[in-house]
């Protein structure tokens, strides 16, 4: 095969570098129009409910006295608000550890045809800066222990 | 080493081909630049921002101040409420600015998070002690409710009892006329 | 006295650097005036200050002393010794530290070791490495101090992160670093080549070592990073397109391409300015990732401190380095001349297409992360995640995967399609026989068909590299290439098996209950709960067995740290050599039931064992290159010496 004997090999190069990297571009913009998943308080969701079937995010608080176990034992189903709307969910799985009733929890998932909210992961919120009182109590002394029991029983 | 031949004329198209790396990395920098400098705040917690206080009603925290209920709030002046708790390192480094605060003669009212009102009350008498009103919330029932999610943090009520303005985190010095401003809004 | 020796340390480091960088800058622009001679000594002393610096940090730690802000901030007393010591990296400061140290580093190893390049192009080198460090010495010292002292000591420390308790993730960000700054010589060599426009074969020579080094830190750590998040998070995914795993595959993205064109500019002197770009972009990227993990400006399911004031810093510093080092590469681009020309069907025209396809890999990454900054821009707030990650990135890692059973078996300059078609039909064989498999089982998803139908056509392409080779005197180079290619088999085969035959349960059981899930039998027997050194949890002891066969004590646990009070789950793994159980419990329902998750992933482990075979290849091509490189210089010195006896 013999070689195209352009003038100037490298503008080829660059220019086929560039279509590649220009198409790639315009594709993710495409794709991120219809792929991102955008994100939603209930009120939005009552005024302007996403299409069924995409995925969206949805953030607010849990309502107090909303949280129901199915008979399955691992569906939930709870009522988050934001004040002014309510959205019910369902959610099959296990919750974190810090989703309670009356705190902030954010849901992923989409809309489903009955007006659920169907979530495929829920995150609550974390917390970093916090220092529980059982650990104050306890003295430098008893720390040590704890250290030291721990050493002569690692990772059980 | 054969580097530095001579040097052939480069074609034009290749030349502005050079450019746009740097191009793409000015846009870059600006995008990220304005995900810098816009506001902070955007967790799901400001979803109380301009809502009312939810009702609740704490006990004293300690002896020498009354508790706190949120009818406190209807008093027509816009107030300051702190929450905060002894075990709380940045709690005391923001002490400080709150003293200046009030001071200023804002009034600042406090939330001690699942504390002991002896350690509350050696807290204060080392950091200062802005707070008209201490109310104990053991359970962390009021601050859940508030949306708060850490200590400390600040909310600024204005005197309908409307949250207007919630503070994650320590107050630093350069934060004290952002809190000022927006008490002024809220009707200071 | 330790902190304040530390400082001192890290300040005398920074004038050094500052030193490096005034007495390279001068030697190049005044020559003959004798500052060049003290660039390399004082690039090394650089270097040992801040080991020194790091060193005294670590002692900090390990002593727990509480005076110090930062200690207090993120460790604690009872913390067990080898997590105090990961608390010295295991947050801002101290990974900022490590940063400059490892960069420091790096640049004393190239002052002692780099002998090939022009003397002119080591210091504009080394005085490149100099700024660039000079910048991040500027951010520890000007605003985030690791030595910091508290006005009083702190009566006990604020813990660590529990989620980051854990010996893989105790070594996994240190991994990372020591891979993203390395790509630093590469992007300092890259500056020095262009302020000298001495691009060519020796420059790509004395560069490869540190991009292959660099790589394999970067592929072992990414592989580490990847196997924490599957088995800590407790969510059965092995990679969730997540900023902060996004900002470690950036740069390694970059990597591999600029590993591929420096051995085209090594072996042909083609693909110049190129090579010079990606060296750039290379070390751009790991500083973006760092800047967009640290700042805090994309929200992450692993949770850092953030602080967007550092994050304005770091950004100044990127705006410098990254801006001033593509301005350079504008002007001083036009006057790189072209390199060597080729056919397109060669070595080089596939190792062009590779580059090409990581480079719209790397921009399809890069663009989705920031998407939502973008959108946020616009007014709305979005999430990018797996729907548009996972086909984007496959449009272009498919057909270079298609290449690259090809492109290892192509001559450079120019080769015949007849030729190179018959080492093909083994592999070809093996892509039929595949697909026909898939279609007989039916039901695969088309992306995981494709991966497994790939895999296997590149498995044994990737070994005809050997073929009428003396498997001995095959050198170390060509082996490393092999081991690296068809490691990226073995990984894309467990990728695809992982998502085409996993099997997934959720059931919420009693004590004394079963579950099946795939071939497994869970049986749960108790959940008791047990206690660590600085958390307490509730473990469930169960049963497993495969296909009816022996049973398999199996302890998922969900746990609770005090210091800050957090919950992990703890996930509990059976792994066999056709796959892994993954077990995850969860909540008590009211009716005294327990959720289990359970999941059975044929083939899973091939991930990372593909991985650890790619950066295994690095490691082999890397000791090749290396050792030839030193018997070359050995050879040289010889030959000198023996003429300076002639001479006599």
């Amino acid at each position: 095969m013999a070689a195209i004997k352009p003038k100037h090999q490298r503008l080829v190069l660059v220019l086929i570098a560039l279509v590649v990297l220009i198409a790639a571009g315009l594709l993710a913009a495409w794709a991120l129009r219809s792929q991102a998943s955008y994100f939603y308080v209930p009120s939005d969701i009552v005024a302007d409910p996403p299409e069924a079937d995409r995925a969206v995010r949805l953030g607010g608080m849990v309502e107090e006295g909303s949280i129901n176990t199915d008979a399955d034992g691992v569906t939930i189903q709870f009522v988050v608000g934001d004040g002014e709307a309510r959205v019910p969910v369902r959610f099959k799985g296990i919750v974190p550890s810090l989703f309670v009733e009356g705190s902030g929890v954010v849901a992923e998932g989409r809309m489903g045809s009955d007006g659920t909210f169907i979530a495929d992961n829920l995150l609550a919120k974390h917390d970093e800066n916090y220092v529980p009182r059982e650990l104050q109590d306890m003295t430098e002394h008893q720390a040590k222990q704890v250290v030291a029991e721990a050493v002569e029983a690692p990772a059980q | 080493m054969t580097e530095t031949s001579a040097s052939e004329p480069q074609p034009a198209g290749f030349r502005w081909a050079l450019w746009l790396p740097l191009a793409l990395f000015i846009a870059f920098v600006a995008l990220v630049f304005y995900g810098l400098v816009r506001p902070a705040d955007r967790t799901i917690e400001s979803a109380l921002i301009g809502k009312p206080v939810p009702a609740f009603d704490l006990k004293p925290a300690i002896a020498a101040r009354p508790g706190l209920s949120s009818a406190v709030y209807q008093g027509g002046k816009p107030r300051l409420l702190n929450i905060f708790a002894s075990w709380c390192i940045p709690c005391a480094v923001e002490a400080p600015q709150l003293d200046e605060l009030g001071k200023q003669g804002v009034a600042i009212d406090g939330i001690a998070i699942r504390d002991r009102s002896e350690d509350v009350s050696a807290f204060l008498q080392k950091n200062g002690n802005p707070f008209a009103r201490i109310g104990a919330d053991n359970v962390s029932a009021v601050q859940l409710a508030l949306g708060s999610s850490g200590v400390p943090e600040t909310f600024v009520i204005d005197g309908k009892g409307v949250i207007r303005y919630q503070h994650v985190g320590v107050i630093r010095p350069e934060h004290v006329p952002l809190i000022l401003r927006e008490l002024k809004e809220a009707g200071l | 006295m330790i902190a304040e020796f530390g400082l001192a340390a890290l300040w005398l480091a920074a004038a050094l650097a500052a030193l490096q960088l005034f007495a390279g800058v001068m030697a190049l622009t005044r020559p003959g005036e004798g500052l060049g001679a003290a660039v390399r000594p004082v690039a090394v002393v650089q270097g040992a200050l801040g080991v020194i610096a790091f060193a005294a940090l670590m002692v900090l730690f390990v002593r727990t002393d509480l005076s110090v802000k930062l200690v207090a901030m993120s460790s604690h007393s009872a913390k067990p010794f080898i997590y105090k010591l990961a608390g010295t990296w295991g947050n801002h400061e101290g990974s900022m530290l490590l940063w400059v140290t490892v960069m420091g580093l790096a640049g004393a190893f190239v002052a002692l070791v780099e002998k090939r390049l022009p003397e002119r192009t080591m210091l504009a080198t080394l005085a490149g490495q100099a700024f660039v460090s000079l910048g991040f010495y500027a951010f520890l010292l000007i605003s985030s101090n690791p030595f910091e002292r508290l006005p009083t000591p702190a009566p006990e420390g604020n813990g660590l992160n529990p989620l980051l308790q854990d010996i893989g993730l105790a070594f996994h960000p240190p991994t990372l670093y020591i891979g993203y700054v390395g790509l630093s010589v590469a992007f300092s060599f890259a500056i020095g080549a262009l302020v000298t426009r001495e691009v060519g074969p020796a420059f790509a020579r004395a560069m490869r070592p540190w991009v292959l080094g660099a790589w394999i830190f970067l592929t072992i750590g990414i592989a580490a990073g990847s196997y924490w998040a599957y088995y800590e998070l407790g969510w059965g995914g092995w990679w969730f397109w997540d900023p902060v795993e996004n900002a470690s595959l950036m740069p390694w993205l970059a990597a591999t391409a600029l590993l591929h064109s420096v051995s085209v500019l090594a072996a042909r002197n083609a693909l110049r300015a190129w090579t010079v770009m990606l060296g750039v972009v290379a070390f751009s990227m790991s500083m973006v990732g760092t800047f967009l993990v640290r700042s805090g400006i994309l929200t992450s399911v692993h949770a850092f401190a953030v602080d967007p004031e550092r994050g304005s810093f770091i950004l100044g510093l990127l705006a410098i380095n990254i801006g001033g080092a593509l301005t350079l590469f504008a002007v001083r681009a036009v006057t790189v001349t072209e390199g060597k020309r080729f056919a397109p069907f060669s070595r080089e025209g596939a190792l062009v297409f590779n580059n090409v396809m990581l480079s719209a890999v790397l921009g399809i990454v890069l663009f989705g992360t920031l998407y939502p900054l973008i959108a946020e821009a616009m007014g709305a707030q979005v999430s990018v995640g797996p729907p548009y990650f996972n086909p984007m990135s496959a449009l272009f890692v498919v057909p270079m995967l298609a290449v690259l059973m090809v492109g290892p078996l192509l001559r450079w300059r120019q080769d015949n399609p007849g030729r190179v078609g018959k080492l093909l039909i083994l592999p070809l064989v093996a892509i039929v026989v595949a697909a026909g498999a898939m279609v007989i089982m039916g039901g695969v998803g088309v992306l995981p068909a494709l991966g497994i139908v790939l895999a296997a056509g590149l498995a044994f392409a990737s070994l005809m590299p050997l073929r009428g080779r003396s498997l001995k005197r095959t050198p170390l180079a060509i082996w490393g290439m092999v081991v690296a290619h068809f490691g990226v088999a073995v990984s894309l085969f467990g990728m695809a098996s992982e998502s085409a035959f996993s099997v997934e349960k959720l059931v919420a059981v009693r004590a004394g209950d079963s579950a099946q899930v795939g071939p497994w039998k869970v049986n749960l027997k108790t959940v008791q709960p047990v206690a660590g050194p600085n958390w307490t949890a509730l473990e469930a002891d169960m049963t497993a067995s495969y296909k009816g066969g022996a049973r398999v004590a199996i302890r998922p646990q969900s746990r609770s740290f005090w210091s800050p009070p957090q919950q992990t789950a703890e996930s509990a793994l059976v792994t066999r050599w056709n796959g892994q159980l993954y077990a995850v419990i969860g909540e008590q329902a009211d009716d005294g039931r327990w959720q289990l998750r359970l999941w059975w992933k044929p083939f899973v482990t091939l991930i990372w064992y593909g991985a650890l075979l790619i950066a295994l290849g690095g490691l082999l091509a890397l000791i090749g290159r290396v050792s030839s490189d030193l018997r070359r210089i050995i050879a040289r010195e010889k030959i000198a010496y023996r003429r300076e006896r002639q001479g006599r």
